[in-house]
């Protein structure tokens, strides 16, 4: 095992092991929420789960952008490449193997649908100049992450005048996600890990309103083992302290203010939707990007009849419930039995940042506990 | 999608389209920098990437830790595989089309 290497310096993961251990107060149990799909991945790749107390809870939140995505849309989309041959349907490799009700981008291509992947939306716009006589759609998907990118492409798209061009706008916002977590009746929280990439394009002042109205503490971390446990330290701190503020673990990375040259893009080309729908979470308001109305000729949802498919969740299938933190992965009946890495069946299964994908494929890897050692089981 | 790859300029295009040339581990492939224009990067600086956009400059030593964060992550290889994708060049020269890894599934 090589694992060893990869961690920086493991006396530091012990000292804030300790610390966390000393923080904590025996008698409580947390609930603290990692916002972003990335953090789960890392969480459960590392093990960190076995590294903390028992009494600390880590709730995996919605920040994985294809698992909350509504099948339906993936459907719409498809349905405009489907139904007009011209068409070139792009999106990142990413959202290929995710199954819409009518298959995923890979089978409709097997049926002969023109579907191709790019790795980033300038890309896509490079893909229509290269075939004017074709109309490039491509399926914008992502959170504060992606979007910038998505608009800047857009506003060369109507700067270079390219017509056969456009949009199909899936980008959601993380805060209203947030909110609708925190309304959730049978959800109880202490505190938020939050985004590190999305926060660097938002910043920390977006998350101010969980600390003052809702009385929870964040602090937006970065992806090592040692930020996501220094994370947790800083968390444990306030709240023993019984404060409630935003704090920036991931300084080195993420602004206080966020990049205003990307938030500016953002709102030059997107307003938000008065409403859309969340994968497990159901309709949140103004939690959803749409394409403003001088951008709508690059806007394939006005360019092209879409069918606005609904598409329930399988009943078995308890992703809702996952993504709110309510269930565990393997407490969901279809858990590693119908719905596995190989064939995903609920959207959490689908991506590596899906906290089901993640639990399954971590859930019986040795913890960073034996990786490194006596030095951290010593304090276990 | 969600991956942030490290890389380090290695030029900037002229003109009024904010591109740069940008290397990850001996791979060079055009950036957008237009995300940066508040604080652009120059030559030899490093720079975390999503979806073919410079979103953020970093020192070197969090390139390198970025850079070990996704080899641990076992996501080195799908990193690279976005990186030499852009450009539209996915290495067997079909513009946009599936790489030799991405079978579809029946």
């Amino acid at each position: 095992m090589r694992y060893v290497d990869e961690f920086r310096d493991p006396e530091l993961i012990t000292r804030a092991s300790e610390e966390i251990r000393r923080l904590v107060d025996p008698e409580r149990h947390y609930r603290i929420m990692e916002v972003c799909g990335g953090h789960t991945h890392a969480i459960y790749r590392f093990g960190l789960k076995d590294i903390l107390p028992s009494n600390i809870e880590l709730i995996h939140g919605p920040g994985c952008p294809v698992c909350v995505l509504p099948m339906g849309r993936i459907d719409d989309g498809l349905a405009i490449a489907k139904n007009n041959p011209n068409v070139i349907f792009v999106a990142f490799g990413d959202m290929m193997r995710v199954p819409g009700a009518q298959g995923s981008p890979f089978e409709h291509k097997a049926r002969g649908t023109d579907v191709r992947i790019v790795y980033s939306p300038a890309d896509a716009l490079e893909l229509a100049r290269k075939n004017p006589d074709k109309e490039v759609v491509f399926f914008a998907i992502g959170f504060e992450t992606t979007a910038p990118s998505t608009a800047l492409t857009l506003m060369n798209a109507r700067m270079q005048d390219v017509r056969n061009f456009s949009v199909f706008c899936n980008h959601v916002t993380i805060v209203p996600a947030i909110r609708a977590i925190l309304d959730s009746p049978d959800m109880r929280l202490d505190g938020f890990i939050g985004p590190g990439h999305v926060s660097t394009v938002i910043g920390c002042r977006p998350y101010e309103w969980i600390a003052t109205v809702e009385g929870k503490p964040v602090v937006t971390s970065g992806f090592e083992p040692l930020d996501l446990l220094q994370s947790i330290v800083m968390l444990l701190r306030q709240l023993r302290a019984g404060e409630a503020r935003v704090e920036n673990q991931y300084k080195r990375v993420v602004p206080w203010e966020g990049n205003r040259a990307a938030l500016k893009v953002m709102a030059e080309v997107f307003e938000l939707r008065p409403y859309f729908e969340w994968r497990g979470l159901g309709f949140i308001s103004q939690s959803a990007l749409r394409i403003r109305a001088q951008y709508a000729q690059w806007d394939a949802e006005q360019r092209f009849a879409v069918p606005e498919t609904r598409v329930a969740d399988p009943k078995a299938a308890q992703c809702g419930e996952v993504l709110k933190g309510v269930l565990k992965p393997a407490q969901c009946k279809l858990f590693g039995k119908e719905c596995t890495p190989e064939h995903p069946i609920g959207a959490l299964m689908v991506s590596s940042e899906g906290s089901c994908a993640a639990y399954y494929n971590y859930e019986y890897r040795k913890s960073l506990v034996s990786r490194i050692g006596p030095a951290v089981s010593r304090v276990a | 999608m969600c991956l942030a790859i490290p890389g380090r300029i290695v030029e900037i295009a002229a003109g009024q389209n904010l591109v740069g040339t940008v290397e990850v581990t001996g791979v060079r492939r055009k950036v957008q920098l237009g995300l940066l224009e508040d604080d652009l990067p120059k030559a030899g600086d490093w720079v975390l990437i999503h979806v073919g956009f410079a979103m953020s400059k970093i020192s070197e030593q969090d390139a390198q830790e970025q850079m070990s964060l996704l080899s641990a992550l076992g996501e080195t290889e799908q990193a690279m595989e976005e990186v030499r994708g852009y450009g539209l060049e996915n290495g067997d020269g079909h513009d946009g089309h599936l790489a030799w890894n991405e079978k579809p599934i029946a």
